[in-house]
Formats: C-alpha cells, sequence, structure tokens
C-alpha cells in the first residue's frame, strides 16, 4: 500500500504522534494464538442446544404440529412452537420506525420460503435435539411460491406476506422510494443516444468464519446473560425486549469480539429465543447455526435488478439517467427496505447529471429473507452504473476513463437527492488510477480538481 | 481458442454511516490510579480492528502512546449505546464519540497538573509520551501517571469523560426524494486487468489496482488489511459467489465451503492498493469510512475487463464460465 500524501495536502494536518501511526494491532496476538474469547467459547454446566425445525416448502399453510413423538426422544427438555413466543410477530427496523411487523420467530399458520423456523427444540445434546427435531410432524399444504420478482410483482401473483398486503414494501412514497431532479423525459428528448440496460445479480453469503449464534445463562435473579457474536447489542438487546416482552433490564448482552460479520449478524434470529429457551427451562442454551445454515438460512446479500436508461451527447456529457431498481427482500422485510433506500439515495453515482429519475422497490418473494451485507443497496448498484459507464462510453466512441472525468462530481454540484456536494475526491482517485494503471488520459482531465469547476 | 486479455476501469464513491443518520454512539472515558485510560464502549469489532482504532483516537486526543489506553467493549451492562457496526459506521461514529469524551477527560487532566505545577491549565501541553509540560518551558513538568495519583488521592478529580455523536436524522421529501443521506463519502477508482480462456470462459484476474479516498488513514497497517481484503472480496462478487447459482431458481445452492466458490489464495490477482486522504468535515481526524465501499469498484471493473477481453457483456452476477461460454456461442451465432 501506498498513502500518497500530495493530494489534498493542503487541508489535512499530518505528523501527529498515534494517527497515521502504523500501530500493531493490540488483540492480534490473542487472534492468531487462539487465545481470544469468542462467544461459543462459553461452556455451562447443564447447557442445552437448540434446534429448530424448518420448512420444507418454500410456502405452505401449516395444518398441524404434532410434537408427541419428539417430546418422549431422550434427552429432549423443552419444545417451543409459536404460541410460547409472548410477542411473536415483529420486524427489526420497528427500532427505527420501519414497520409493519412482518416477521414470526416460530411460524404461525404458514410458511413462505424453505427453511423457516417452525418449532425450537431443547435437549441435552446437539445430537439429542437434531434427532427429535427429525420427528416432529408438521403436516403443509403446499401453496403457490413466486421466485422471479417480476411475476411477483404482476397482479395475481401468489400473496407472500399478508402483512403487507401485496408483494412490494409500502413506503410513504407509495409503491417505491422516488427521486425526482430536473426534467428527465426532456432530458432524453434532448440527448444524441439512448442507452437502456439491464443488470441482474443473485444472492450472497457473507461466508464468516464464525457462524452466527449466541450462549445464554439465566442469572439466577431473574436476569439473563447473552453471550452473542452480534453487530448490534442494543439493536438485538431492544428487539428481544419486544419479542420476549420482558423489561431491558432483565437483559444483559456481552459480545463485541466477532469472526466475521459483514452485515449477516445484524438480523436478530437466535437471540431470542436462546433467552426464550433459557427462561422456560431455568438452564442455560446455545444455538449456533451450523454451516448450512449460515449458507442457506442466515439471510444473504439481496438480489438485485438495475435497469438504467441514460441520455448521452457527443462530447460525453450525460444529460439524463433513469434507474430502476428492484431489491429481493424474500419473504421478509429485514434490513431490506433501508436496503433499497439507500439504492435511491445513492443513484445516479458520483457523476453529476441534471435530470434525474430513481425508483427504487422492495420485493417479497418465497425465498429465504435477504438483509444486510457489506455496501447492500449500493454495490449491484455500483456494478450495474459501472459497467452502464463502460458501455456509454463504447457507444459514443469514448476512453472509458476520460468520459467518467466529463461527469464527475465535484464540490458544489448538486446531486439529484438535492444536497450540495461536499469533500470530492473522485477526480483525484481516477488521476492516480491513470498514473498507477499506465492508462494515460487527456492532459485537461490530469489538470482538473475536485474543488472547484474551473479546471 | 486463445487466452484473450483485457482490462476495465471503475469509479465509485460510498456514504459513510447509516444512509440518513439518526444513528447514535456513545462513549465513556476515565483514567486509572496510574494514569491508564479505559474506553467503554457497547461497540462491536468484527475482526477489522475497531478496538485498535478506538484505542489510537483516545490516545491522541488525550495526549498518551496508545498501549496506556484499554477497550472494553461490547458489554450492554457497563457499556453505554452503540447503533452497531455496520455502514462503514464504526471507525466514523464511535469515533468522534471518542474524541469528545477524551477530550472532556484530558481537560481534567490538564486542570489537575495545573494545580500541582501553579500554573493555567491553557498553559500546558501533552508530548504524547506521558508527560504534561509548560508550553515554552518543557523543563518544567509532569507524568501523567504522578498527575492521575494526584487526582485519585490528593484532589479528589475524576479524570473521565464522555462522549456522543448523532447525526441528526434525514427524513425523504415523498415526491422529490430530496433527502441527506450521509455527511460523507470516500472514493475509490479500480482497474482491473483479466485473461479470459475463450474455451472454458474461465477468467483469471490478473492484476487489481485500486485507488482509495478515504479521508484519513488513521492506521495505514489496518487500512491495508481491510482494503486488500475487501478488493479480495469484490474479485469474489465478480466471478465466484452464489447461493443461488440459477437464481431466480432456488436450486443448487451451496451448504458449506466445498459448494460454494471462492477464490482461494492462488485465485488472488495482484493486488495494488493506493490511498488518498482527503479529510472528512466530520470524520475523526477527517477519516471516512472504507469499510464497504473497498469491495465494489473491483466487480464492475472486472465486468469491463472481461468484455474487454472477448467482446461480451455478462450483465447478469456472477459472472461465471457458463454465462462467458453462453455469450460467447450466441455473438458467434449472430
Amino acid at each position: 500500500m501506498e498513502l500518497r500524501k500530495n493530494y489534498f495536502a493542503d487541508v489535512r494536518k499530518d505528523g501527529l504522534n498515534e494517527i497515521g501511526q502504523p500501530r500493531p494491532r493490540l488483540d492480534s496476538p490473542g487472534h492468531v494464538t487462539g487465545k481470544t474469547a469468542y462467544f461459543a467459547d462459553r461452556n455451562f454446566p447443564d447447557m442445552l442446544h437448540l434446534k429448530m425445525v424448518r420448512s420444507p416448502h418454500h410456502h405452505a399453510r401449516i395444518r398441524s404440529i404434532d410434537t408427541s413423538a419428539a417430546e418422549k426422544h431422550p434427552g429432549v427438555v423443552k419444545i417451543l412452537t409459536a404460541k410460547d413466543v409472548p410477542h411473536n410477530v415483529y420486524t427489526i427496523l420497528i427500532l427505527i420506525q420501519i414497520g409493519p411487523e412482518d416477521e414470526t420467530v416460530l411460524a404461525d399458520g404458514k410458511v413462505r420460503w424453505k427453511g423457516e423456523a417452525v418449532v425450537a427444540v431443547l435437549a441435552e445434546t446437539e445430537r439429542a435435539a437434531q434427532e427429535a427435531a427429525a420427528k416432529v410432524k408438521v403436516d403443509y399444504e403446499v401453496l403457490p411460491a413466486v421466485f422471479d420478482m417480476e411475476e411477483a410483482l404482476k397482479p395475481g401473483a401468489p400473496l407472500v406476506n399478508e402483512y403487507h398486503g401485496q408483494n412490494h414494501y409500502l413506503y410513504d412514497s407509495g409503491e417505491c422510494r422516488k427521486v425526482r431532479f430536473g426534467d428527465v423525459e426532456a432530458g432524453f428528448a434532448g440527448a444524441d443516444h439512448i442507452l437502456e440496460q439491464s443488470y441482474q445479480s443473485s444472492p450472497i453469503e457473507h461466508a464468516p468464519t464464525e457462524t452466527t449464534g449466541c450462549v445464554v445463562a439465566p442469572e439466577g435473579n431473574d436476569r439473563f446473560t447473552c453471550y452473542t457474536n452480534t453487530q448490534a447489542m442494543f439493536f438485538t438487546l431492544d428487539n428481544t425486549s419486544i419479542i420476549l416482552q420482558m423489561p431491558g433490564s432483565k437483559l444483559h448482552f456481552v459480545g463485541g469480539t466477532v469472526g466475521g460479520g459483514f452485515g449477516g449478524k445484524v438480523d436478530v434470529i437466535v437471540e431470542p429465543i436462546a433467552i426464550l429457551g433459557a427462561k422456560l427451562t431455568g438452564r442455560p442454551v446455545c444455538f449456533i447455526y451450523s454451516r448450512e445454515e449460515e449458507m442457506q438460512i442466515s439471510s444473504p446479500r439481496a438480489a438485485e435488478k438495475v435497469v438504467i436508461k441514460d441520455g448521452v451527447m457527443k462530447d460525453g456529457r450525460i444529460v439524463a439517467r433513469k434507474v430502476t431498481g428492484y431489491t429481493d427482500a424474500g419473504a421478509y422485510s429485514r434490513h431490506s427496505p433501508y436496503g433499497a433506500q439507500k439504492g435511491a439515495a445513492h443513484y445516479p453515482g458520483p457523476y453529476t447529471i441534471p435530470n434525474v429519475w430513481i425508483d427504487t422497490y422492495c420485493v417479497y418473494t418465497n425465498r429465504t429473507p435477504s438483509s444486510a451485507m457489506r455496501g447492500f443497496g449500493v454495490t449491484i448498484g455500483d456494478f450495474a452504473l459501472e459497467v452502464q459507464m463502460d458501455k456509454l462510453a463504447r457507444l459514443i466512441g469514448m476512453d472509458p476513463l476520460e468520459f467518467r472525468f466529463v461527469n464527475a462530481y465535484r464540490d458544489g454540484d448538486m446531486k439529484a437527492h438535492r444536497q450540495p456536494t461536499e469533500g470530492a475526491a473522485l477526480i483525484e482517485c481516477m488521476q492516480e488510477a491513470s498514473r498507477a494503471a499506465n492508462w494515460p488520459v487527456a492532459e485537461e482531465f490530469m489538470a482538473m480538481s475536485s474543488y472547484t469547476k474551473g479546471a | 481458442m486463445a487466452i484473450r486479455r483485457g482490462r476495465g476501469v471503475a469509479a465509485i464513491n460510498y456514504p459513510t454511516g447509516m444512509n440518513l443518520g439518526g444513528d447514535p454512539t456513545q462513549a465513556l472515558v476515565h483514567s486509572t490510579p496510574t494514569g491508564n485510560f479505559m474506553v467503554t464502549l457497547s461497540s462491536v469489532d468484527l475482526g477489522q480492528g475497531m478496538k485498535q482504532i478506538m484505542a489510537q483516537i483516545c490516545a491522541e486526543t488525550i495526549g498518551v502512546p496508545t498501549d496506556r489506553v484499554s477497550i472494553d467493549t461490547a458489554d450492554t451492562d457497563t457499556g453505554p449505546h452503540c447503533m452497531g457496526t455496520f455502514a462503514s459506521r464504526g471507525t466514523h461514529r464511535a469515533g468522534n464519540a471518542v474524541i469528545q469524551a477524551a477530550k472532556e477527560a484530558r481537560q481534567v487532566m490538564l486542570e489537575v497538573a495545573a494545580e500541582e505545577l501553579e500554573v493555567n491549565a491553557s498553559d500546558l501541553e501533552t508530548d504524547g509520551q506521558g508527560n504534561i509540560l509548560v508550553k515554552g518551558a518543557p523543563q518544567k513538568s509532569i507524568s501523567i501517571f504522578d498527575v492521575a495519583l494526584s487526582a485519585h488521592f490528593k484532589r479528589g478529580r475524576s479524570i473521565s469523560g464522555r462522549g456522543m455523536f448523532l447525526i441528526p436524522r434525514s427524513y425523504p421529501e415523498k415526491e422529490t426524494g430530496a433527502m441527506k443521506p450521509s455527511t460523507c463519502y470516500a472514493h475509490a477508482c479500480t482497474v482491473a486487468e483479466v485473461e479470459v480462456d475463450d474455451e472454458t470462459g474461465e477468467v483469471t484476474v490478473l492484476t487489481v489496482k485500486n485507488v482509495f479516498e478515504i479521508g484519513r488513514a488513521l492506521n495505514p497497517k489496518m487500512v491495508e488489511q481491510q482494503l486488500v481484503g475487501g478488493s479480495w472480496m469484490g474479485i469474489s462478487h465478480a466471478l465466484y459467489e452464489t447461493t443461488e447459482p440459477y437464481y431466480p431458481n432456488r436450486d443448487h445452492g451451496g451448504t458449506d465451503f466445498n459448494q460454494y466458490l471462492m477464490p482461494g489464495p492462488g485465485d488472488l490477482a495482484e493486488t495494488e492498493i493506493i490511498v488518498l486522504e482527503r479529510p472528512s468535515a466530520d470524520g475523526p481526524f477527517g477519516a471516512k469510512g472504507p469499510g464497504e465501499m473497498c469491495a465494489n469498484p473491483q466487480i464492475p471493473a472486472v465486468a469491463n475487463a472481461v468484455f474487454d477481453a472477448v467482446g461480451v457483456r455478462i450483465d447478469t452476477l456472477p459472472i461465471t464460465p457458463e454465462r462467458i461460454l453462453r455469450a460467447l456461442k450466441a455473438q458467434a451465432a449472430s
């Protein structure tokens, strides 16, 4: 790695004692010698193991649940179903007023994705819990499922989630989050070329070294300590408090050392049910995802579809950009309404375009709910935007890097969401990339600056 | 049939912190009797090194070496609230809270030192090595060790501070989408060079040259580890990873690392990282959040390089050999 101190030296104070110094990490000796304690290093006498009975169907009505054979399985201590969960229907972003509550801790009457938790089994050993889970009999009436976002949005599509009433999230702005800036149709009408293209991604797994999980110990005084690898301590505590209808003062969360998150541990999935198990049995409980659960049950990055229509001039200026983004939330909201909205704020990318129209949709389908993942709302959008930029440059016969200089945002430029640009540095990054990659661009671009328009 | 070479570029920006703000973080700082400092948080270290960075930020602000600072996180009985570690917010939000808490603690420390040295607190400065000096007269000094002892046992002062950082929440205007998503943005430009085997469809990423603008590299070695890791993840997203290979079909999803493809060490490109620093107006020492954005530009840069190499556009991720071969076949047919 090289630090290029010549850029922005006039606005930076160097020469500090500790900041800017490559100090060795205080925690790395523990990590590399195996001495760092993670949540799963906690082990308590009499600890129970929790395993989930999961839906084998993408969409089905639950006619009945028979746990009698599982209850008799040696080592089984407690079996939990929807009726045991005090506030079974929840949604995590209710904490920041993004509702409605649309997801069940344990399925109640219906499953909406293959792998959804239906029954929790608590047993003396992991093996006993697993074996007993296999003995739980659930009678399903399979329902038609929808997996494709476009199909889901068509009239007559199977309804994924009754709590929404339609297969997309309803924002205060309507069926999508909107950004309107300038007059996009006038921009297209005056453009030399129009290019409309569609981009698609698939769900992606966080693949942390440490799978999602927690260990819960009753403290004996009606309080519960939850050792967890959540990425957000109080966010998880507060949601647990709602789900269990338990005052936050009864909950004590300990964490902060996590073997990789990437957004996968911002959902609140394992803690509430494990604490409920500890409360109802009076015994410590551990609930740790297997690798298979981490891969197919825990939320992935959402699949996205991005449609971009651009109007571009022969001289390289983009004069109009219309983006329609679709985020595949799967069966439940989790963080996806937030992610789709973040996309609306991000488009049209780091470029100054006078006419912009953005619609971003959060769509429900019968698949594993997606949620937060490193850059969500932006990562796939950037893939779409930057491939589109390459296509536009080639369409008008311009060098792809020079084409970006023509459109790059600079301090003071008004963004589509009506904030003036501050602290821009795209131009300088591209100038340095031009040098580093030996990809020469015209001198006028190397002389540009993010500071002013006067290049 | 041949191995064909191509290169592609992508340029991006990325917001720091939770979209639309409203995501607070707090910190508490106090000194021990012998002048070590404890930062109490409920922020989570995901392995990226949050604890180390908070220690360096506290040390710089108070004016002691980093090894005099310990981080106590994340226990909800003792640590004040943090919204969480996500949205590239940890360093920016918690760092600002730590600075505010450490400034308050530093002020008490200087006041106690001023009493011991019989000068005004405003005439004192720290040397960064654990001592407090009179400005312009460095022979007149006292160690922070002695200042802490005095505060605890003689002067009855608590060398401590409270910190809080909150960007007020912005609500998008319904019809226009007018809003304030973030207060600062990191930037990047990546050039990727690939080889594509037009017989097998396999892509080899030869080199990735990444330029990142991150506000301030608080610890350059840790910045490097995060940026290199992110660059790797970007390549992985571009070419390998998905839990649903035939999306929207649900079948054939991997359930372990034998079935879920990610590049191994042998698949990693020669990676170059160049860092620029344009300090943000509201970041701790100017820092922005590069944690997420460093995995983004490689994806389109690789996609564009594949087109440059073989002349087909793969607009669906991941860019698998199957998709490349199908596109080449369609191209040959037309």
